[in-house]
């Protein structure tokens, strides 16, 4: 123990050293200093080569002809390959195989992959790729929603749950409101883009440096493209810079195109998109339209709901069975719907196809269900804050649109209550009436909105992980686990977990890169899940060892190895106290294993999808974000003055990430929902390809007045440390904001519902204005 | 004329440009040729700052150090300046303060912007004088990160940058002046074969000579426009006529009824300048792109690119500038607006280059408002700048000038807007509404992905209409998110 610090207890009542810290990231001080090696940044072996790839020129089309000699006879150009060049399978999906890597009749979306160009610089294979001569007979793409609608194409069935009859209980329900209500994609922008490195070995192995969340998909698809086992496919990655869903099923096609081109001309190659090609050729969040009605008492009470969910996927499945199942998950909110029909579609468009990201469908739900709750207290003339807290999920009214019980209801209720008192919320309810009804220019508006995020993959199977730990007979411990690092500091919070049950300095342990070599048949780091999968797996190999370790120290030097005691990097058995790595010396003349794989699944969690009924989370996180705004309601400009943040992380392995997933989320869903706008054209090409276009928050846009604390309570589920997930959860912290710009508006015309889509740019903003007063005032 | 190759400071040594094609930029080099590899590429435009590093330079005796974005910046800009990189900050003894309270406040989470973000916080200590949160935004503006949402790296700014920077370079700081100053023999550089070129003439009369026998040749000053048009256009750029060294084109003369920029005077050092003209040409050029881009870019290049947003331009048309040409021995002045013919077509013959731009003050009677909508208040391009000048007798209106970016090809004026203030008391609502309703008169904006058409002309109207009620009064308090900062010369 740090002798200034003072011992906070586990739920086991031993003393800790390390998990509970706010310990800096592992690479805080590489970060700092340009050191932390990012894939770009490994020295390139001797011989690489650089990809590029040829894209679609349009968005709907078959190929007529399509003439690469000139791209042949550029400069520098080793090698053009197409999908004639694939010895496996033409295929980078996911699950569904309708990912080509590369095209081979028909066009889907605008810069789709055409060939690959593999020359010796990278300049030179992004000047060849655009030489390239394509003939198409080009169609009219569908772009919207509603093309796909009126061309019914979907890219999966239709999938809905509910309870009871929603037509019959709308008819009976004393009022019923119902509207319509868009909610935009959002690029992901990690900052570092896609990018690998495949490097060939022999006998046809492969390695890949990929930066993916999913290094054992990014295995399975280069396998599966060049017609390899699996086992001679190795895929490594230290750390993503960002990644947010976006890495998740999009890494792969470039890993995979990298590993061809390494096959085909034997050297090592490289594959990094530029920014533009990255945000024309990977898959964002899903856009929506929310078709909404609901029936409710005067009081304001929700008797029940139809939603009817459309999702835009794109021109693939990708990963929007999961996405938009989790949407549907969430159309509750953290309100109890007694009578409830939720249904999807999964739109078929000429766009690139969405995918993961961070919150997997879950903010759309939500935001739909809180603009429910405010079209309800706006007819009603209540408070939106009273609605909410009417209808929040509690005793007897606890059971989910899936059947799933919400156990731990009063803590979100908490939260809400504890948020409203610490946020002044009423008090400022007050003054802010009392602004805007002496200025008619700007107007202020504030909400306050809870969050109940299931965690799990809904995807049972994926629920498990594995980590390997090794100690060596120095002492020193190598750490390696199927979570992948993206900034979320998950290889840090292993570590103190691993360092906490060895009762050894931090710095004994060495945090090693994800590789699939190590740790086989991982799931994604997705779904929150990285520290309560990975955590508790490392946990275990780390117990094995331990255990191990104690057994022989007891037999060595008498009594229990329930005695042994691991703690201040020493340890303590019987009358005797010796070094860790003293222990682990003598462990290895004594022949006692020093290695361990640690497996972990998730208990508890089932689900019937064709039911529509189970238990697809372990458990919910909660939060409540409280948001203040100002807008101009002469141009629709907006201005964030005050958010107060409570979140429940349970008992929190290292408050300091837990604040930075908390703040990072919110902000990031800010953009979504202010200035991160997605526009297409009517050709299907994406016109904000760029941070020069699309814009996500800069310093500016977060208040200055940001309050921000944790709830932390255990988790009552066994988690490790009693700790809850906290990746996805703050995103949809950031509804407070959308829902405070809405309520802005709403001073405008009082009782009537604000027809506002997100995001609220300053157009959107001003588009409401227009609609609730019948023009712009000046 | 006495050629010699480019050559800048580098950790100590001296670096001569050799071997390398004339539009490399600032970034491959590092990463490419040095192989430091600490400098990020984020996006190649200029826009995420994961690449920014630090240029010093001797700057009327006195060292500055200024964040560029090396995604852009070719390499001969860096002629004369002394290149500092991420990797460039720690010392034997440990971190930089900046990079000790970034560690401390938990500031780096996946850390691919961090390195930028330190050099922008490297650059903002050099600065000096405690910066306030404000200036911290300001400085961070051009530095997106998408994991931590900005507050820990705030608040590091704010705590190591209230310490004077006592690190190797304010240390050595009279040493590496000396050398600096020796760099800087007004001597033209060069470097490159006939085919492809960089080249950096000292004398404006070089200048016009390399532009008369290359007239296809790229004129390049920050580099902060051209350079996209290299690594997003791949445009086959191959002969660079560079700016930066003309001695004389850097001048800003502040004469008692106007200000005269030199062609590569950049944003950042106009700033004041037009500060001090109207408060809203500072807040406007805090938000127009960010501290790497103003210190790059220049006034010249910005209205020479004939951008339809450009915006300087708008401004600049409504409080008056002319600027001046230079062709061979030709040098001619024309009002600003004239130079704009139709959307990417100026009044600019092959050769012949922007030389200076003068912009009036304003004098008594004579009020100016700006307004600048985007969708994202900083670092972002305008929908739409409105520049409103209005030149008042009594209450009635005398004169206008109106000019607004992004309603049409180019900038431009609102004549049918000015007419209708002409003669009418500003004090009254209906003169406001009037203008504001003859604009539609004077454009017809286009559709796109920053704004619709509608909303462009909405917008328009509405600041219109703000800045004639706040002339006749009204506080800005009441009109804006973001009140008018009171400044001393403002002509009130």
């Amino acid at each position: 123990m740090q002798p200034n610090e003072p011992a906070s207890s586990s739920a086991e009542g031993i003393s800790l050293r390390h998990v509970h810290r706010s310990l800096p990231h592992d690479s805080a001080a590489k970060h700092v200093q340009g050191a932390a090696v990012y894939i770009d940044d490994i020295p390139e072996p001797e011989g690489t080569l650089h990809v590029a790839l040829g894209r679609a020129p349009v968005a709907r089309a078959r190929i007529v002809e399509i003439d690469l000699d000139p791209v042949r006879a550029h400069p520098g150009v080793v090698a053009v390959l197409t999908a004639a060049d694939i010895p496996g399978k033409n295929d980078v999906s996911p699950s569904f195989g309708d990912d080509p890597m590369f095209v081979e009749k028909e066009i889907l979306f605008h810069g789709q992959a055409l060939f690959a160009v593999v020359a010796t610089t990278r300049e030179a294979a992004r000047r060849a790729a655009l030489v390239a001569v394509v003939k198409t007979d080009a169609a009219k793409p569908s772009v919207t929603i509603e093309d796909a609608e009126a061309e019914g194409a979907t890219v999966l069935p239709d999938y809905a749950f509910g309870r009871g009859e929603p037509d019959l209980e709308l008819a009976r329900a004393p009022r019923r409101v119902e509207g319509t209500f868009r909610i935009g994609g959002q690029e992901h922008f990690y900052l570092e883009g896609q990018v690998a490195l495949a490097i060939p070995g022999e006998d046809g192995e492969i390695l890949v440096h990929s930066s993916t969340q999913h290094p054992t998909e990014v295995q399975h698809v280069v396998a599966r493209v060049l017609a390899i086992p699996d086992a001679f496919v190795t895929c490594e990655v230290r750390r993503m810079g960002g990644g947010f869903g976006g890495k998740e099923s999009q890494a792969t096609q470039w890993a995979a195109t990298a590993a061809l081109a390494a096959r085909i001309t034997g050297r090592p190659c490289k594959l990094r998109l530029d920014r533009d090609d990255d945000m024309a050729m990977t898959g964002k969040r899903h856009d929506f339209r929310v078709d909404w009605r609901v029936g409710f008492d005067e009081e304001g009470r929700i008797a029940a709901l139809d939603t009817r969910l459309h999702a835009r996927c794109g021109y693939s499945a990708d990963l929007s069975l999961g996405v938009v199942d989790r949407t549907m998950f969430h159309s509750d909110s953290s309100y109890f719907l007694p009578v409830v029909r939720i249904a999807s579609r999964r739109l078929k468009t000429n766009t690139v196809s969405n995918t993961a990201f961070r919150g997997f469908g879950g903010p759309q739900g939500m935001l739909g269900m809180e603009r429910v709750v405010d079209a309800v207290a706006w007819t009603l003339g209540r408070d939106p804050l009273d609605i909410r807290k009417l209808n929040h999920y509690g005793p007897d009214r606890d059971v989910t649109p899936y059947g799933m019980t919400v156990e731990d209801h009063d803590t979100g209720r908490l939260l809400l209550d504890t948020l409203e008192r610490t946020a002044e919320y009423r008090i400022r309810r007050a003054e802010i009436a009392a602004f805007n009804a002496r200025s008619p220019i700007l107007r202020k508006g504030i909400a306050l909105t809870p969050v109940k995020f299931g965690i799990s993959f809904t995807l049972t199977q994926l629920n498990q992980a594995g980590a390997l730990v090794h100690v060596y007979s120095d002492g020193s411990i190598h750490l390696n686990h199927g979570g992948t690092e993206m900034g979320q500091g998950l290889f840090q919070k292993v570590a103190q977990i691993v360092a906490e049950e060895f009762g050894v300095a931090m710095d004994r342990v060495r945090i090693t890169a994800t590789t699939t070599g190590k740790v086989p048949n991982t799931s994604p780091t997705a779904a929150s899940s990285g520290s309560d999968l990975n955590g508790m797996a490392a946990k275990v190999a780390a117990g094995a060892i331990k255990r191990r370790m104690a057994e022989y120290a007891a037999e060595e030097w008498g009594g229990s190895p329930d005695e042994v005691e691991f703690r201040e990097d020493r340890v303590f058995v019987g009358n005797e106290s010796l070094g860790f790595g003293e222990l682990a010396k003598r462990c290895h003349l004594a022949r006692v294993s020093l290695s361990e794989a640690g497996h972990y699944k998730t208990p508890k969690v089932s689900w019937n999808r064709a039911a529509g009924t189970g238990r697809p989370f372990y458990y919910f996180a909660y939060g409540a974000a409280c948001s203040e705004v100002t807008v101009d309601t002469m141009t629709g400009e907006m201005r964030l003055d005050r958010v107060d943040i409570l979140h429940d992380v349970g008992k929190s392995l290292n408050p300091a990430i837990d604040i930075g997933q908390i703040e990072g989320g919110f902000v990031q869903g800010l953009g979504w929902l202010t200035t991160e706008e997605l526009v297409f054209d009517a050709e299907g090409r994406l016109r904000t390809h760029a941070p020069s276009t699309y814009k996500i928050p800069v310093a500016s846009d977060v208040p200055a007045d940001l309050r921000v604390a944790l709830f932390q309570a255990p988790n009552r589920e066994e988690t490790i440390y009693r700790s809850k997930a906290v990746g996805e959860p703050p995103v949809m912290l950031a509804n407070s904001v959308f829902c405070a710009v809405a309520d802005a508006l709403h001073s405008l015309a009082p009782g009537q519902v604000v027809p506002l889509d997100a995001p609220a740019t300053p157009e959107a903003i001003l588009k409401a204005v227009e609609e609730l007063t019948g023009g712009v005032g000046f | 004329m006495s050629l010699r190759p480019v050559r800048f400071l580098r950790r100590g040594r001296l670096v001569e440009v050799a071997e390398v094609h004339p539009r490399t930029t600032l970034l491959d080099w590092l990463r490419l040729r040095e192989r430091s590899c600490g400098t990020k590429e984020g996006c190649a435009e200029g826009d995420c700052g994961a690449c920014t590093v630090v240029l010093a330079r001797l700057r009327d005796g006195r060292m500055v150090y200024e964040p560029v974005n090396a995604c852009i910046h070719l390499l001969g800009q860096c002629d004369g300046a002394e290149v500092i990189t991420v990797e460039d900050l720690a010392e034997a003894d440990g971190l930089h303060p900046v990079q000790q309270a970034m560690v401390e406040k938990h500031g780096s989470q996946c850390g691919f912007c961090t390195p930028g973000i330190m050099m922008s916080l490297f650059a903002l200590q050099h600065e000096g004088g405690a910066p306030d949160r404000d200036a911290v935004n300001e400085a961070l503006a051009g530095n997106l990160c998408r994991c931590t949402g900005y507050r820990p790296i705030v608040e590091a700014a704010l705590d190591a940058c209230s310490r004077s920077p006592s690190d190797r370079f304010s240390k050595t700081e009279a040493s590496t002046s000396k050398v600096l100053a020796a760099l800087d023999d007004g001597s033209d550089a060069w470097f490159g074969d006939p085919q492809a070129f960089f080249a950096a003439p000292a004398s404006e009369d070089l200048l016009s000579r390399i532009l008369e026998e290359t007239p296809d040749a790229t004129i390049l000053a920050g580099s902060t426009d051209v350079g996209l048009r290299i690594t997003k256009a791949l445009e086959p750029i191959e002969r660079i006529v560079w700016l930066g060294r003309v001695k004389g084109l850097d001048r800003v003369e502040d004469l008692p009824d106007a200000v005269v920029f030199g062609a590569t005077v950049t944003h950042a050092r106009a700033l004041p300048h037009l500060e001090a003209i109207d408060p809203d040409l500072g807040d406007m050029m805090r938000r127009f792109g960010s501290k790497q881009i103003r210190a790059a870019g220049t006034v010249g290049g910005n209205i020479a690119n004939g951008s339809p947003i450009g915006d300087l331009a708008p401004a600049l048309i409504a409080l008056g500038a002319t600027i001046e040409l230079r062709k061979a021995e030709r040098l001619r002045t024309i009002p600003l607006e004239s130079f704009f013919i139709e959307y990417r077509k100026q009044d600019r013959e092959p050769g012949e280059y922007l030389r200076r731009v003068a912009v009036p003050k304003l004098r008594p009677g004579e009020l100016f408002r700006c307004f600048k909508i985007s969708k994202r208040r900083d670092e972002d391009i305008s929908s739409t700048l409105g520049a409103v000048k209005v030149t008042l007798d009594g209450d009635l209106v005398a004169a206008a000038r109106i000019a607004y970016g992004g309603m049409a090809g180019t900038p431009k004026r609102a004549p049918a807007a000015e007419a209708a203030l002409i003669g009418r008391s500003i004090k009254q609502a209906a003169t406001w509404r009037a203008a504001a309703a003859a604009l539609p008169g004077d454009y017809r904006p286009l559709s796109d992905h920053r704004a619709s058409a509608r909303y462009r002309m909405q917008a328009a109207q509405a600041v219109l209409v703000k800045a004639l009620a706040e002339m006749a009064g009204l506080p800005s308090a009441s009109t804006r998110l973001h009140p008018r900062r009171e400044a001393s010369l403002a002509a009130e």
